[in-house]
Formats: C-alpha cells, sequence, structure tokens
C-alpha cells in the first residue's frame, strides 16, 4: 500500500477510516463560515431545510466583510438579517472592520488537521494551515453548519515541489501567477494542490497563504501545505500554540502529477485581464510602462501586514505618481492595528495613499475603488476577470505588493528589482 | 426542446452574476435580470423556459456564489452544457436541481434545438439530426438532482446520507 497525500491523511484522520482520492466520504466539518455575500442565500437554505440550530455554534462563523461598511441599504438590510441569524444560533459574528473572512478564520479559527468548509472559493487559504480547507456553495454551507457534516469525493493531489531560493523582489505571488500561467485556470481542477520543497519549508507563513489562496484559480480544490515549526510559530503568535500539531504526508505519497519549480529562475510576474492565466514577466513588452490609473492593495490573497511592510519599504518617503491613485485596505483588524502601531500607515499617507477598513474593498467589485471606463488597475488581488473590480470596462493586472509599490511610484507597470 | 445560447472557455462566475448587482443578491427575480449580461447582454431578456445554456470548458469558474447557477435557473435554463466546468460550480447546480451536463458541446451551435434526455444520457440536436451522448453523474449527484436538489434531499432523508 502506497503511502498519503496531505489531503488523503487529512481526511483518513477526520472521518476515522483510511481514504484515498476518488473515494465519497461524509466527514466531520470542524470549521463552517459564510460571507455577506453568500451568507443570507445560505441562512434562507438552513430555514427551507429547517436547520434551525448550528451543530457548532463557536466553530460556525458570520463574516461582515464584502461590503463592509455597507454601501446600500439592500446591503445593510442583509446585514441585519445575518446578525439576527448569528444572534438567534450562537454563531460567532465578525461584523464590519474585522477584515477578509479568509484572513481572520486564518489568523484564530482555522487548525492544523481541521476540515474548513466556507462559502467564499478563497476558503482554500486555510491550506497553509495544514487543514483541508475547500469553498463550497450557500446549500452546502447551510449543511455542513447545521448538520456539522458534509460529503466530498477525496481529491487526487498535483504536487508542486519548489526548490531554489527567491530573488530579491520576487514573491510567493510571482510563483503561483507563475504556475497558473503555466498549467492555466482548469490546470488543476477538482484536486488538490499541494505545496513542498525547501523554498516552501523555508517560507513564512504569511507568504504560503497566498499559494493555498489562489489555489482555486487554477481549478483546485484545496492548496495544501504541511504543518510543520512554521506553523508553530504562527499559531504561537497568535497565542493558539496549543492547537498546533505536524501534519505531513507520507514521503512515499501517490501524487497524480507532480511540478517542480525553480524559485531561483523566477521574475516578477504580471496577470494580465482578462483572466489570471494570462501571465508574463513584468519585463514583457505588453505590461512595462502601460500606464496605471489605480493601484490596489487589498484582499485575502496579499494585504496582510508583511505585504503592507513590503510595499512600504519600496514606497518609503516617496509620492504615489501623478494621475494615478493609490488605495490599501488591509485584509484584517490585525494586520490594520500592525500597520499603525510599526508606523506604516504614515508612510501610506505620506505617499498619498487612500486607506479604507479592513474588508474585501475593491476586490469584487461591490464598492471601495471601482474603476473608471477604460482605465487600468495594478491590484495584488486574485482575480483579474472582466467585471471583476465592478466595471466591465476597466482593466485589472495582478502582481504582487512589491511590483504593486513599484508600479504606484512611476504611475506605470514598473519591475520592482529596478526600484530596491 | 429549447434554444441553444452559445457561450465561449471559461465563462466566470462574475459574468454570469456579476459584483455591481451585490445589492440584488437578497432579491433574485432581479438579479436575475443581468444574468451573463457582461458576455452576452441579449440571453437574459429573451430567454425562454427550456433553453440551454451550452459552454465551452471551465464554465463557472470563479467564485462560490450560488446565485450564478441560481439565475440562470430562473431565466429558464433547462440545463447548463459544457465540455468541463469548474468544482464549485458544478456542484452548485446539481444542489439547486439545475442539471450541469459535460458534453462535447463544439458541435452545437447558437440557435440549435436541444433536447436533454438526463436518464438516457444524452443531448438531442434536432437542429442537427445528432445525438451527443455524455456519461452518467456520480451516483450521489444523480440522486441529489433526481430528488430536485440539496434542500429537497435533505428535507426527505433528515439528514446527510450518501446514495
Amino acid at each position: 500500500m502506497s503511502g498519503q497525500t496531505l489531503v488523503e491523511r487529512i481526511l483518513s484522520d477526520r472521518t476515522g477510516k483510511r481514504v484515498a482520492a476518488g473515494d465519497i466520504v461524509i466527514t466531520p466539518v470542524d470549521l463552517a463560515y459564510v460571507q455577506d455575500g453568500t451568507g443570507p442565500l445560505t441562512f434562507r437554505q438552513m430555514e427551507k431545510m429547517n436547520l434551525t440550530k448550528a451543530a457548532n455554534p463557536s466553530r460556525s462563523i458570520v463574516f461582515i466583510d464584502h461590503a463592509s461598511p455597507p454601501p446600500r441599504r439592500e446591503l445593510a438590510a442583509d446585514h441585519v438579517y445575518l446578525r439576527e441569524f448569528a444572534a438567534k444560533t450562537g454563531m460567532v459574528l465578525s461584523d464590519i472592520g474585522g477584515g477578509v473572512c479568509h484572513q481572520v478564520a486564518f489568523e484564530w479559527y482555522v487548525r492544523p488537521g481541521d476540515v474548513a468548509i466556507g462559502a467564499d472559493s478563497h476558503t482554500v487559504m486555510g491550506g497553509a494551515m495544514g487543514a483541508f480547507a475547500s469553498g463550497m456553495g450557500s446549500t452546502d454551507v447551510a449543511v455542513a453548519l447545521g448538520l456539522g457534516k458534509t460529503w466530498l469525493r477525496v481529491p487526487e493531489t498535483m504536487r508542486l515541489d519548489v526548490g531554489g531560493r527567491f530573488s530579491k523582489g520576487v514573491y510567493s505571488k510571482d510563483l503561483i501567477l507563475k504556475v497558473i500561467g503555466d498549467i492555466k485556470t482548469d490546470g488543476a481542477t477538482y484536486m488538490a494542490m499541494e505545496w513542498g520543497g525547501a523554498a516552501i519549508e523555508s517560507m513564512p507563513m504569511t507568504e504560503r497563504m497566498v499559494l493555498s489562496n489562489m489555489a482555486v484559480e487554477a481549478g483546485g480544490k484545496c492548496g495544501p501545505i504541511a504543518s510543520d515549526q512554521e506553523t508553530k510559530r504562527y499559531l504561537r503568535e497568535h497565542r493558539r500554540e496549543a492547537e498546533w500539531k505536524e501534519v505531513r504526508p507520507d514521503a512515499d505519497a501517490e501524487y497524480t502529477q507532480r511540478i517542480e519549480v525553480s524559485a531561483t529562475d523566477l521574475e516578477p510576474m504580471v496577470a494580465r485581464p482578462p483572466q489570471e492565466d494570462n501571465v508574463v514577466p513584468v519585463t514583457d513588452a505588453s505590461v512595462k510602462g502601460l500606464k496605471i490609473h489605480q493601484v490596489y492593495v487589498g484582499s485575502c490573497t496579499n494585504a496582510r501586514f508583511e505585504d503592507i511592510q513590503v510595499f512600504c519599504s519600496l514606497m518609503k518617503g516617496e509620492k504615489v505618481a501623478a494621475g494615478t491613485r493609490l488605495i490599501v485596505t488591509p485584509a484584517s483588524r490585525e494586520s490594520y492595528e500592525k500597520s499603525l502601531k510599526s508606523g506604516l500607515l504614515e508612510v501610506l499617507i505620506d505617499a498619498g495613499a487612500t486607506i479604507s477598513s479592513p474588508g474585501c474593498g475593491a476586490c469584487p467589485g461591490v464598492h471601495g475603488g471601482v474603476p473608471g471606463d477604460g482605465e487600468n488597475v495594478l491590484s495584488t488581488t486574485n482575480r483579474n476577470y472582466v467585471g471583476r473590480m465592478g466595471n466591465p470596462a476597466a482593466f485589472t493586472y495582478l502582481a504582487s505588493p512589491a511590483t504593486a509599490a513599484a508600479t504606484a511610484m512611476y504611475g506605470v507597470i514598473t519591475d520592482p528589482r529596478e526600484v530596491a | 426542446m429549447g434554444r441553444a445560447w452559445k457561450f465561449g472557455d471559461n465563462i466566470s462566475t462574475d459574468l454570469i452574476a456579476a459584483g455591481r448587482y451585490y445589492h440584488l443578491r437578497s432579491n433574485l427575480p432581479e438579479l436575475a435580470k443581468h444574468t451573463l449580461e457582461d458576455a452576452r447582454a441579449d440571453f437574459a431578456p429573451n430567454a425562454k423556459a427550456g433553453d440551454f445554456v451550452v459552454g465551452g470548458r471551465n464554465f463557472g469558474k470563479g467564485s462560490s456564489r450560488e446565485h450564478a447557477p441560481v439565475v440562470i435557473k430562473i431565466c429558464g435554463a433547462r440545463a447548463v452544457l459544457a465540455k468541463s466546468f469548474a468544482r464549485i460550480f458544478y456542484r452548485n447546480c446539481i444542489n439547486i436541481g439545475l442539471p450541469a451536463v459535460v458534453v462535447d458541446t463544439d458541435r452545437i451551435d447558437e440557435g440549435d434545438d436541444l433536447e436533454l434526455d438526463l436518464t438516457g444520457g444524452k443531448i438531442v440536436d434536432r437542429t442537427k439530426g445528432i445525438t451527443l451522448p455524455f456519461p452518467p453523474l456520480p451516483p450521489t449527484m444523480a440522486r441529489i438532482l433526481e430528488e430536485g436538489g440539496l434542500v429537497a434531499y435533505i428535507e426527505k432523508h433528515g439528514d446527510l446520507v450518501l446514495a
């Protein structure tokens, strides 16, 4: 019998029987959550199914993050419904200003070995904790909240081994963009994208999170990374060390596909519209020097304290270029507070940035930075589809916080290695 | 019988239910008026009950918003046909009782008159006089769809059980 992949191990542990890729299982759900765009439908579905209670209220979370604070009456009404439902069922409420669901869930709730289900596709970010974390629709999450379990097919695994060392100015965002550019937006459909190798082992947690976060951009069901000493350090930093346990794949695990990447060879990358796999190096003539009207640092992908720190290390003492706007939306209250206390918000304000309250901000096009017709946005977010940021006549380019900083300084897409 | 509305590869849930209509998510009939608006503005105003949404590869990629298949269903679609689907969208379709069928859609043209035989596993293109077979759904999903979606399934069984 061959060994198990990370996701096979987690699901075997949670279901109490040895499972393998292709098996259909019912598994307990250790953490379930919704956000304000998917929660109202989830709760209406719970009411229809007469699931009036949460199976595990303290592990069921209602996040108000997408329309936070609400820009419209209809959305304020959704929030009222969510708060009432949370109060009635005893679910945890993370209200406006708390931050993006996946970020807050990662800081305080996701544990190594957990099965985490969220009504939002970027729930996959929890994989960086050594968990099985996957996004589902409202009705599936309604069942997970109400019954404390879900059904799923144990996914095949694509193993991504990353060796070498990242060069200056190159980050995990560049790595994931490169991989998505290579395998395309359906390259990992239905699969687990398991990351490992020397460059992942030495990577700080906040950088690992980017890789897990964007698994869904390649169609992945989850993006697990082994729980190790870095995981323990992160949990300790959040006063959760007791929740740590080691979770690793077996050395002889059977992978459906293996991809090897050298971090040493990577360059800063840019995903051009209209989708995440339209990727070129920042030096490519199609992007280098392109006029950018708005630089956006936000979302669950790249708006943590550490991302703002990278951004500010380049931006310090500089001003945003004339004709370019800079909006920064910290991913969570923790990132916001750390940025404040370490003086980063001052760097941003001096540079001319607009800083908005923690949440999803401009990323999904609800509010907080909808671009104008014909405008180009350079964004640290995860998607650049037509209409994604709220205007189908605007264009979104995805890149790292470092590339965002260099671009904000010059008002055109700029290689961060030329600025640092 | 219904008309084929053809779409290309990689139709995202942002194209199906755009973020700028976020405030309409608790008003689904109103949200449905904007279904697929940024891909084909003529779809929502003209789609009729029994019509088919026909995509290419990776249909429904992106977000988990169940509103995407829901508004397609409200527009009257009998089914969504595609060469392949993004995972969450596919599961959402079945959960709301909207058949999502993996089939070779290259052979279907815009405006073709189609018929779905779910139990027989085939699409009949009456315009072309051809039959396009498709593999059966995995048993768990087939049962959920057969019973009208996940809400009906849970109501009937009183629990989450595997078919």
